[in-house]
């Protein structure tokens, strides 16, 4: 959380800092020193890349007070992302608003687990630092698609008391899911107080089953479909113990026993094909600019 | 889209009839998200004017929340004197184009109008509505009221009708003003949620630049209670905070379904076709589908925005379920009568009990019962009853809920000893908009509940006076 960079002269919101994680990852350094001045583990933020651009959610990966940025890692896989991964160092986002919704709540709980699938450690990674400073034992476990597709590594180690790999090839750590190294170390009578779930709607589905038999506490960060993310439109419902909540004001964070997965997972394709058209659309632009 | 003058124009007349306004006919304004009213020529605007009988107890004023001396500024028009007439209203109300569009004048000053005894009111409305927009496409430019600035800070949260006034008032006054607003642009309900054919955002911009122009600070992207708290808003020297977030999350119908792709807030609906221009997808990239057939739920102005959007969109059929007659609608019958003229259903005495969905979650009916009205209770209104057995299922696409918002909760859940009701309604003295923190005063729907823009408005006018007294007493 250290730096000693000047960008006071910058305007708000300009990307002061750009890296290709890998072929489709992209991390951004944003100058918002407000934003980090009060953001707290577990918050996101809704960026609005330019002018005809959507909004959508991001969780924090990092801030630095000091230098007064933000940090976002995303995956750019729909076409408000691959537009924001687009910018370069000393452009400008046209709006961003945050911190947004409730921080994790940080306590000493013992021994936690961090049950990260994918990206998901980027958003995991400042709910671990906040965690480990709060005397924890943390445990943090790690799946991605193979060996080179693991990021903020250096990042998670500091704040992890262990880091367990897993690879759908097996080619780092062992071959399988998240899901797989929850269930070992419960097998292995690893006293396991609170369980973090981070990832897609699907990894956190079936790892929170592998905690249910237990009723080891289990928090999942749900990421449903956002608009303003600041309590009004309600494009984010969940349902949670049967009961609608509204995952910008009453969230992220939920007991993830208690969420509905399959309607947060079918929630999120509801704008598939309109997606597809943006991208399209997006593609005969850029065609016509040759 | 000239259009002679009727024949109200003739003296003998001129006392029951109002002069017609032009209008986008039907058949073409349902393809477009162009203005519907086209408002008066000078021509019109002059024998409306004349119409006005200049009461020398005019009562039209004491209709007027804001309280706008209207016989004079429609004095004003009748002499071609557009820049006193726009400078008389602005006395009062720093929003006309928006006032002139959007209040309820039917209700308020027009009611009192003594014309209403021979026929038709003064169409006081488009009058304001004229001078307005002869300001702003003639930039006709009012001297302002030199305010000695006094440099006390006040922070001003949300930048919706009533924030709007509650700056502009204070700024005229002197104050050193900063406009906080959670969205990416400022006008609150103005520009998320009234559509654009009913009021063009190029107008609200406009009036947002007035606002600017008397030294209000602009600060987009701020959600306080998050960014800043009340506390952090004081430690920053503001010696005053308005309160002004407005309504926020949708109420739920709490019907099965409620959940299924395709069902929509008239909220998140609005959001998406006004604030993010979802009507230009995919040139604008927010996306909204609506299918073939599209029901909204409610009767108020927000349902009647959503269906006639929905329409816009090039859905094939609208419905507005409403579960009390058309008599019983809250919205304005003025549109009321454009929704069905461009061929809204209104399924009247209706609720929706389900919604049914595909194996995909995605809607494809709607499952709904139909009410009979009670006898009139001792509040005068008549309560509807479902009728059992009377279920009855409607093949749709799309369902919009337009039945109402809960007040935004993040200042309240992040401010100790804000008071709230048990709704989370900020509560506030009726008269001067103080909360239960000194020097924190509130207005408009989140200390009111819903209601219209210019009442929002009315409570930012009286809060703005008692921070002034407020702030005129401290050193």
């Amino acid at each position: 959380m250290s730096g000693n960079k000047d960008f006071t002269h910058l305007d708000l919101y300009t990307i002061v800092q750009k890296e290709k994680m890998d072929s489709s990852s992209t991390k951004l350094v944003i100058y918002a020193p407000d934003v980090a001045a009060k953001v707290k583990a577990g918050q996101f933020l809704i960026i609005k890349t330019h002018e005809t651009s959507e909004r959508f959610p991001l969780t924090f990966s990092d801030w630095n007070t000091q230098d007064g940025t933000i940090t976002v890692l995303f995956r750019e896989v729909g076409f408000s992302t691959i537009e924001l991964g687009q910018l370069k160092v000393g452009e400008k986002i046209q709006a961003l608003v945050g911190p947004l919704g409730n921080p994790s709540e940080i306590h000493n709980y013992g021994t936690v687990v961090m049950a990260c699938g994918g990206l998901g450690v980027a958003a995991a990674y400042p709910i671990s630092r906040a965690l480990k400073e709060a005397g924890n034992n943390v445990i943090t476990l790690l799946g991605a698609k193979n060996k080179d597709s693991f990021v903020l590594e250096k990042e998670i180690q500091k704040v992890s008391t262990k880091v367990m790999y897993v690879t759908d090839d097996g080619s780092k750590g062992k071959k399988g899911f998240v899901s797989d190294l929850l269930r070992e170390l419960i097998d292995n009578k690893e006293q396991i107080d609170i369980v973090f779930v981070i990832g897609t709607p699907a990894m956190m589905m079936v790892t929170s089953e592998v905690t249910r038999p237990f009723s080891i506490k289990t928090v999942a960060s749900l990421t449903s479909i956002m608009v303003d993310g600041m309590g009004m439109c309600g494009a984010c419902r969940v349902t949670i113990d049967g009961q609608i909540k509204f995952a910008c004001v009453d969230g992220p964070e939920f007991d993830s026993h208690k969420a509905d997965f399959k309607e947060l997972m079918q929630r999120s394709k509801c704008y598939r094909d309109e997606e597809k058209q943006a991208i399209h659309e997006g593609e005969s632009c850029q065609c016509q600019n040759l | 889209m000239s259009k002679p003058l009727n024949k109200s124009q003739s003296s003998q007349n001129r006392f029951t009839a109002s002069v017609d306004i032009q209008k986008q006919e039907p058949h073409v304004r349902v393809k477009n998200f162009k203005e519907v009213v086209l408002g008066y020529t000078e021509e019109q605007a002059l024998a409306e004017a004349s119409r006005c009988l200049h009461c020398l107890h005019a009562q039209c004023i004491k209709g007027c929340p804001v309280g706008i001396n209207i016989p004079e500024f429609i004095k004003y028009i009748t002499q071609k004197n557009y820049k006193a007439a726009i400078a008389k209203i602005k006395e009062k109300n720093s929003l006309p184009a928006i006032c002139g569009r959007v209040c309820p004048q039917e209700e308020q000053c027009q009611k009192l109008c003594i014309l209403n005894k021979k026929g038709d009111p003064v169409s006081i409305g488009r009058l304001e509505r004229y001078v307005a927009d002869v300001e702003r496409e003639k930039d006709i430019k009012i001297p302002q009221t030199a305010a000695v600035s006094n440099a006390k800070k006040v922070a001003v949260i949300g930048a919706g009708p009533a924030g709007l006034t509650v700056a502009a008032d204070l700024a005229k006054l002197g104050y050193s003003v900063e406009l906080f607003e959670a969205l990416h642009t400022e006008g609150g309900v103005l520009v998320y949620g009234i559509p654009e054919f009913r009021l063009p955002k190029s107008i609200v911009k406009a009036e947002v630049d007035y606002i600017e122009k008397l030294g209000v600070k602009l600060t987009p992207n701020a959600l306080i209670g998050r960014l800043f708290t009340i506390d952090d808003l004081f430690k920053k020297g503001f010696k005053a905070i308005f309160i002004g977030t407005g309504a926020g999350l949708p109420k739920l119908m709490k019907i099965p379904g409620e959940n299924l792709n395709g069902v929509y807030s008239a909220n998140e609906f609005l959001i998406r076709v006004n604030l993010m221009k979802a009507y230009m997808f995919p040139k604008y990239k927010t996306p909204i589908g609506v299918g073939k057939k599209v029901v909204v739920i409610g009767g108020g102005n927000v349902a009647l925005d959503a269906a006639r959007s929905a329409i816009r969109l090039g859905t094939e059929k609208v419905y507005l379920m409403y579960r009390r007659g058309k008599d019983e609608m809250p919205a304005r019958e003025e549109e009321i009568l454009n929704a069905q003229e461009e061929g809204i259903e209104f399924k009247l005495l209706t609720a929706p009990t389900k919604i049914i969905g595909n194996e995909h979650g995605r809607v494809t009916a709607i499952e709904y019962i139909t009410m009979a009205l009670s006898e009139p209770d001792t509040s005068g209104r008549r309560k509807p009853i479902p009728i059992a057995g009377s279920e009855t299922t409607l093949d749709v696409d799309t369902v919009i809920s337009a039945i109402g918002r809960t007040p935004n909760p993040i200042i309240q859940n992040t401010t100790k000893g804000l008071e709230t009701t048990a709704g989370g309604i900020i509560i506030v003295d009726k008269e001067t908009g103080k909360t239960s923190i000194d020097a924190v005063y509130a207005g408009g729907d989140i200390a009111t509940g819903e209601a219209t823009v210019i009442s929002a408005m009315e409570s930012g006018k009286k809060a703005a006076q008692s921070i002034h007294e407020y702030l005129s007493q401290k050193p």
